[in-house]
């Protein structure tokens, strides 16, 4: 059996022909497609370490079958830095030190881009740590990670703010 | 994970026809289903999607006050609804203290009432379960079964239900709706989840084929909105299953209760809905007594499967807590930490 | 040449810089070992055992082989010979593995079989099909278990038993005793990056992309039990995501060259999440008995710290947790005893701080209810017992900054308001608040590295040499060493890593890769600029012509002389006249054995802790954590404060979260996932801060720098739950300290 599925990845469309409808997104993106800046770390949904935005919302991608996304529009890590400029996000998890190992990063920053795009959290340091919850980080990068976010959030918000204006 | 046939229904109809098919599984979002399917738990020869089906992701307000959810909508999407979560701020904070953002995002109404138990040893496809596999035993009963149920157990199955959105559905009165191959039903929440018995693989009343459409809950359900909350202990602050957890509603005159509503979570195989204690409450002035007098009702028939005795008495206490916070009244944005114990407490706590 | 090594030039040592690999980690470009797929990479997945003991008595093969998509089942039938028995270990820091060798299950999780498919769905469903079935042997996994024995040796070859002074005159001494049992549970290391391999062989070359933590070790095992050449091994390890000491070789790794062997395709293996909890070794429980006694005026005067823990049935590794005891605090009788078991799990191992961690939240307990028993504040009860000399040896500390770690941390948390007695202070919403103190203590250690340091004819450096970044951020805190050696700013030093074609920079472990690989690069870019120094100084065309080469430094870019700044040339103008391309310089370091006799080596701190606790429901949060540290020489203030929370937040963990549930039974892991095995999220992490406390070492080694990656953890769990007491006057001795325990 072979499932013919489109989606449009990283802003390009893409016809991937499936041979198997138990492929993840999670495992499309990294074994088929050769996109592995998004990492598994439970394949359960439990770390949050394969997050990615489908049609714009985070998710883990560990827990969605590809076959089932048919038509999504999907946004990875390797597709955040548009033109190479880094997106707030990435410069500030940067600047604040947000990271250690890394293993956990693109997720925590896919989460971050999907948590601020949500805007229930706005720059309240305790509303962004539980959102942030759903991406465990060993190496407890949080303090880094929250103040990130919550610089991302303003720094965000004050580009949309100028163009409301 | 099996190999599967995959379909794609493009009606409820065709849904309902293949899901009737025997080994055939309803995927919703899949984050319970797929990661069970990884554990072996799971090992259905047919997945039929319902992602592509038309017409089960709306929000119907109704005039009257009550809502009508179809199945196919996100936790997030329900739980960030202004109307709703202005009519039913219990509902919306029990789903926002359940998983994490990203699970909400994809998890879906109908899924969340399916939702498996956490018991490890259902889970743990080499230990016996009677609700994996009927007549195997349960590990559990002589197992790790701390965090097991305290109410409405048997001896085959002392599983609990994991769900906290079901909890504030279950107090509320939802209802819900079902089609299947014999036709449309409805099904209040209170009785859609199965007690174990001696069927603990029994766990809803659906039917071969039936498929969850939607959810309503009814516009009585709103009148509580005023003093309405979700309490919820975890072993972490947050992405962590409930030790034990509360939905209250309080209905308030004249200083008075005329109406009140609490359901219990984590404690049973089912959202564990206490009428005598709700009974108890009326016309009572809200307040410790009150509030600690119906908890021990709602507990009055609990007992340990196990070692979890605490369990009981932190039910009781998480039970007054919800009241509590609820005849405190609903704040008008939910907490940083929905239901937890560290999101403020309007008043304090005494003693 | 003292003072040059503490001249600041720009971006180097000593400055914040942002990490230089964290562009790569932000773009999702950094290349973990799993993110590789060779041309023709088939997919290996382990089937693991359900049991605990006993033997495998079949394995549905057929099954597995008829799954579309399957190319190979590996098993103890078919696995290609090794050159040694996986149970060798004749190399240094090596476990014992199950490689297949027969049908004998010793743990839950042990690999049993290994199946080899074109895609990975396969590969999983075929490890599921092979559904083995067992002849199972009753179990022992709890630290009930009979059978305990005395043991000599804990740890690599610590010996175990050790006394200094009359511990029964010092208790008898005593005005206030307290006896106290502490518990901690067994804790898997769960980095987020699961343990795995892509191996590819060419004849007897093999190439591997896999995170280790030693180069060296790996190459020397691998050669060991395959039969080749180490220098055939060729392994890149660029980026780690995360060890904390589990990750040098493991048995799974191995099964992944094996199947690449059998297979003569390239294969990647990859552990599951649940797969992490049996063969790549985890920490140990404890139960460990304090005696301690204390003069009217605090002053301690025995010391008995006892600990029972468990190993696996066929490996040794004992959890050193008494040796906290021997170093920090004074008393006239000290001494530290062991019994083990021998039970039916995987081999423990190495989790961040060894022994330091368990044992420290043990000792930190019985001082806090010492403190109490003696009616004195825990931080003034410490500083009476403070140490001078190391109490066990009685050496001089080659530095130790713990006092003002204790003043600095003190100041910083608002110590001085802090109730005496229990459960005395409350929030605005009614939560018991508590305030809790642990000392941090870690060992300095050094091991062996080797560097290359290269100054080209353009005036850039190189310098290399094969270390690892598991996020400690060796990619920047080396580069910055490598800068200054060279006296260049560390834009121009293009730094190499990650590979085991490099110099061998020995392990990442002990807390010591920073201290051991910088000392090398140091002597290495040195030797680099002396070399360079000889061109010029030998050479009338030079301004430096005539300087004796001691007579010059490098700084930036160029070689000037130390008595007359005006004095100088560029290296690039050096080389140029030389004629050269390049100099070179090599560098190794290792354990001065003088200063490590003459001098106790311990990096210090002081963790203060402010938890909440619900009255009514017993759930806690730690809202504050303020700790202070002392490590000698700080290289980069950004990345240490980083491992520092790192550090802390594990405290946090041991405390309130991680415990691994085995079934008694059955020996399996009840939790084996990231849902029930809890380790703290975003939120469970307020509020965490980190003083870096100043210490000049001269003795520690040559950069003057101690370690600072598991340090953290020592003291903050101790703190936490003491914290806990203060706040619920409830002294829970068995961790992770559980809501239920403070229901009262």
């Amino acid at each position: 059996m072979s499932l013919s599925v489109t989606f449009i990845i990283n802003r390009v469309p893409k016809t991937v022909e499936l041979d198997d409808p138990r492929v993840t997104l999670l495992d499309l993106l990294r074994e088929r497609l050769d996109l592995t800046g998004t990492k598994k770390g439970c394949d359960r949904g439990q770390c949050g370490a394969c997050t990615i935005l489908v049609d714009g919302r985070r998710v883990n991608a560990c827990l969605a079958l590809a076959v089932s996304h048919d038509g999504a529009e999907i946004l990875t890590i390797e597709g955040l830095s548009n033109g190479g400029a880094l997106h707030p996000v990435q410069a500030a998890f940067i600047a604040h030190d947000a990271l250690q190992c890394g293993f956990c990063t693109p997720g925590q920053i896919m989460s971050a881009v999907g948590l601020i795009e949500e805007g229930h959290a706005g720059d309240d340091p305790e509303r962004v740590r539980e959102g942030m919850s759903g991406n465990l980080c060993r190496c407890a990068a949080y303090r880094g990670i929250t103040e990130a976010v919550v610089e991302a959030t303003r720094a965000m918000a004050g580009t949309t703010t100028q163009e409301a204006a | 994970m099996n190999r599967f046939d995959y379909v794609r229904p493009r009606t409820v109809a065709e849904a309902v026809a293949a899901g009737a098919e025997p080994g055939s599984a309803f995927l919703a979002a899949g984050t319970n289903l797929l990661d069970l399917m990884k554990i072996g738990v799971a090992r259905p020869a047919r997945l039929v999607d319902l992602n592509h089906l038309p017409g089960l992701a709306a929000i119907e307000h109704a005039p009257d006050g009550g809502v009508r959810i179809g199945a196919q909508v996100r936790n997030a999407d329900l739980a960030y609804d202004p109307d709703f979560a202005r009519r039913f701020p219990a509902v919306a904070e029990a789903l926002l203290s359940g998983a994490s953002a990203q699970l909400r995002n994809a998890a879906t109404v109908g899924g969340n009432l399916l939702q498996r138990t956490r018991c490890a040893y259902f889970q743990d496809t080499a230990s016996s379960c009677n609700k994996r596999e009927p007549g195997s035993g349960c590990d559990a009963r002589d197992g790790e079964n701390r965090l097991h149920a305290v109410l409405g157990w048997s001896e085959a199955c002392i599983a609990t239900h994991p769900s906290d959105f079901c909890v504030p559905l279950a107090a509320f009165g939802a209802v819900v709706e079902i089609e299947g191959p014999a036709g449309r039903r409805e099904v209040p929440l209170q009785d859609f989840h199965l007690l174990p018995g001696k069927t603990p693989e029994r766990e809803t009343v659906l039917a071969p084929g039936e498929l969850i459409v939607a959810l309503r809950l009814p516009a009585e359900a709103a009148a509580f909105a005023a003093h309405s909350r979700y309490a919820k202990l975890r072993e972490r602050t947050s992405y962590a299953f409930a030790v034990v957890s509360a939905a209250a509603g309080l209905r308030m005159q004249g200083g008075r209760i005329a109406a009140a509503r609490l359901a219990l979570g984590g404690v049973a195989a089912k959202p564990w809905r206490t009428e005598a204690a709700e009974a108890a409450l009326l016309g009572a002035e809200p307040g410790a007594d009150a509030f600690r007098r119906a908890a021990e009702l709602a507990l009055a028939e609990a007992r340990p499967s196990g070692e979890n005795e605490f369990k009981i008495e932190l039910a009781r206490r998480i039970a007054v807590r919800a009241l509590t916070l609820a005849a405190a009244g609903t704040p008008d944005r939910l907490p940083a930490l929905p239901a937890s114990p560290f999101a403020p407490i309007p008043g304090g706590l005494h003693g | 040449m003292a003072e040059v090594h503490h001249m600041r030039h720009g971006s180097n040592a000593g400055q914040p810089i942002t990490r230089r690999d964290g562009v790569l980690k932000v773009t999702g470009a950094a290349r973990y070992a799993a993110d590789n797929h060779p041309q023709g990479m088939l997919y290996a997945v382990i089937a693991a055992a359900r049991i605990a003991r006993g033997r495998v008595a079949a394995l549905d093969v057929a099954a597995a082989q008829a799954h579309p998509g399957v190319v190979e089942v590996m098993t103890a039938a078919n696995r290609p010979p090794l050159a040694v028995h996986p149970d060798d270990k004749s190399v240094p820091f090596s476990f014992r593995m199950d490689l297949l060798q027969d049908d004998r299950v010793r743990y839950a999780g042990q690999p049993v079989a290994v199946v080899i498919a074109e895609t990975l769905e396969a590969a999983t469903e075929g490890a599921a099909l092979l559904a083995p079935r067992y002849r199972a042997e009753p179990v022992e996994v709890t630290l009930d278990a009979p059978g305990a024995f005395v043991t000599e040796v804990v740890g690599v070859g610590v010996p175990g038993e050790q006394h200094y002074g009359d511990l029964a005159a010092g208790l008898a001494a005593a005005a206030r005793r307290i006896e106290a049992t502490y518990e901690t549970p067994t804790q898997f290391h769960n980095a987020m990056e699961p343990h795995g391999v892509v191996a590819s062989w060419d004849g007897d070359a093999l190439s591997l992309d896999m995170p280790t933590q030693g180069f060296a070790l790996t190459q020397m095992r691998l050669a060991a039990l395959f039969g080749i050449r180490a220098e055939d091994i060729h392994i890149r390890s660029p980026f780690i995501g995360g060890g904390f000491g589990s990750k040098l070789l493991s048995g799974p790794q191995v099964l992944g060259v094996l199947a690449a062997r059998l297979i003569g395709r390239p294969v990647k293996l990859v552990l599951t999440r649940a797969q992490m909890y049996g063969p790549v070794t985890h920490r140990a429980p404890t139960r460990q008995t304090l005696r301690l006694g204390a003069a009217p005026d605090g002053a301690l005067t025995a010391v008995h710290h006892h600990v029972r823990t468990v190993t696996s049935r066929f490996d040794d590794f004992l959890e050193p947790a008494a040796g906290v005891s021997h170093t920090l605090y004074a008393a006239p009788a000290i001494a530290t005893t062991y019994e083990a078991l021998r039970l039916d799990i995987g081999t423990p191992g190495f989790m961040r701080a060894p022994g330091e961690a368990s044992g420290s939240l043990a000792l930190e307990g019985a001082i806090d209810e010492l403190a109490a028993a003696c009616g004195m504040d825990p931080l003034e009860f410490r500083l009476r017992n403070y140490a001078e000399v190391e109490p066990i040896s009685g050496k001089p500390f080659s530095s130790k900054a713990l006092r003002e770690c204790y003043a600095q941390g003190a100041a910083r948390f608002g110590w001085s308001g802090r109730p005496l007695t229990s459960r005395s202070l409350r929030d605005a919403d009614g939560k018991l608040v508590g305030w809790g103190l642990g000392t941090a203590t870690f060992p300095a250690l050094m091991f062996q590295a080797e560097a290359r340091a290269v100054i080209r004819r353009d005036g850039t450096g190189v310098v290399e040499t094969g270390a690892h970044d598991m996020g400690q951020g060796a990619w920047t805190a080396f580069a910055q060493i490598a800068a200054e050696s060279l006296g260049l700013d560390v834009g121009q030093v293009e730094f190499r890593s990650g590979s085991s074609d490099l110099p061998n920079a020995g392990i990442a472990g002990g807390s010591a890769h920073t201290a051991t690989v910088g000392s090398a690069i140091q002597a290495a870019g040195e030797q680099a600029v002396a070399r360079l120094a000889e061109l010029a100084v030998a050479d009338p065309r030079s301004p430096l012509f005539g300087a004796d080469n001691i007579g010059v430094v490098a700084r930036d870019g160029r070689l000037v002389r130390w008595d007359d700044g005006s004095r100088s040339e560029s290296f690039a103008e050096i080389l140029d006249r030389a004629g050269l391309e390049m100099v070179e310089g090599r560098g190794s370091a290792a354990a001065d054995a003088d200063a490590a006799e003459r001098y106790a080596m311990h990096a210090h701190g002081a963790v203060f802790a402010e938890v909440k606790v619900d009255p009514e429901l017993g759930q806690i949060r730690v809202t504050r954590l303020v700790g202070a540290f002392a490590a000698g020489r700080i290289i980069n203030p950004r990345l240490v404060k980083s491992q520092y929370y790192g550090g802390m937040i594990w405290g946090v963990s041991f405390a309130l979260h991680e415990r691994a549930t085995l079934d008694r039974r059955t020996g399996r892991v009840m939790n084996a996932d990231l849902a029930e095995y809890h380790m703290p999220v975003n939120a469970d992490i307020p509020s965490v801060e980190a003083i870096l406390v100043d210490e000049e070492d001269p003795h520690v080694n040559a950069l003057g720098v101690k370690g600072v990656g598991e340090i953290g953890i020592t003291g903050s769990a101790g703190a936490v739950a003491n914290a806990v007491w203060h706040a619920t006057g409830v002294r829970v001795r068995r961790f992770p300290i559980a809501m239920e325990e403070l229901l009262g």
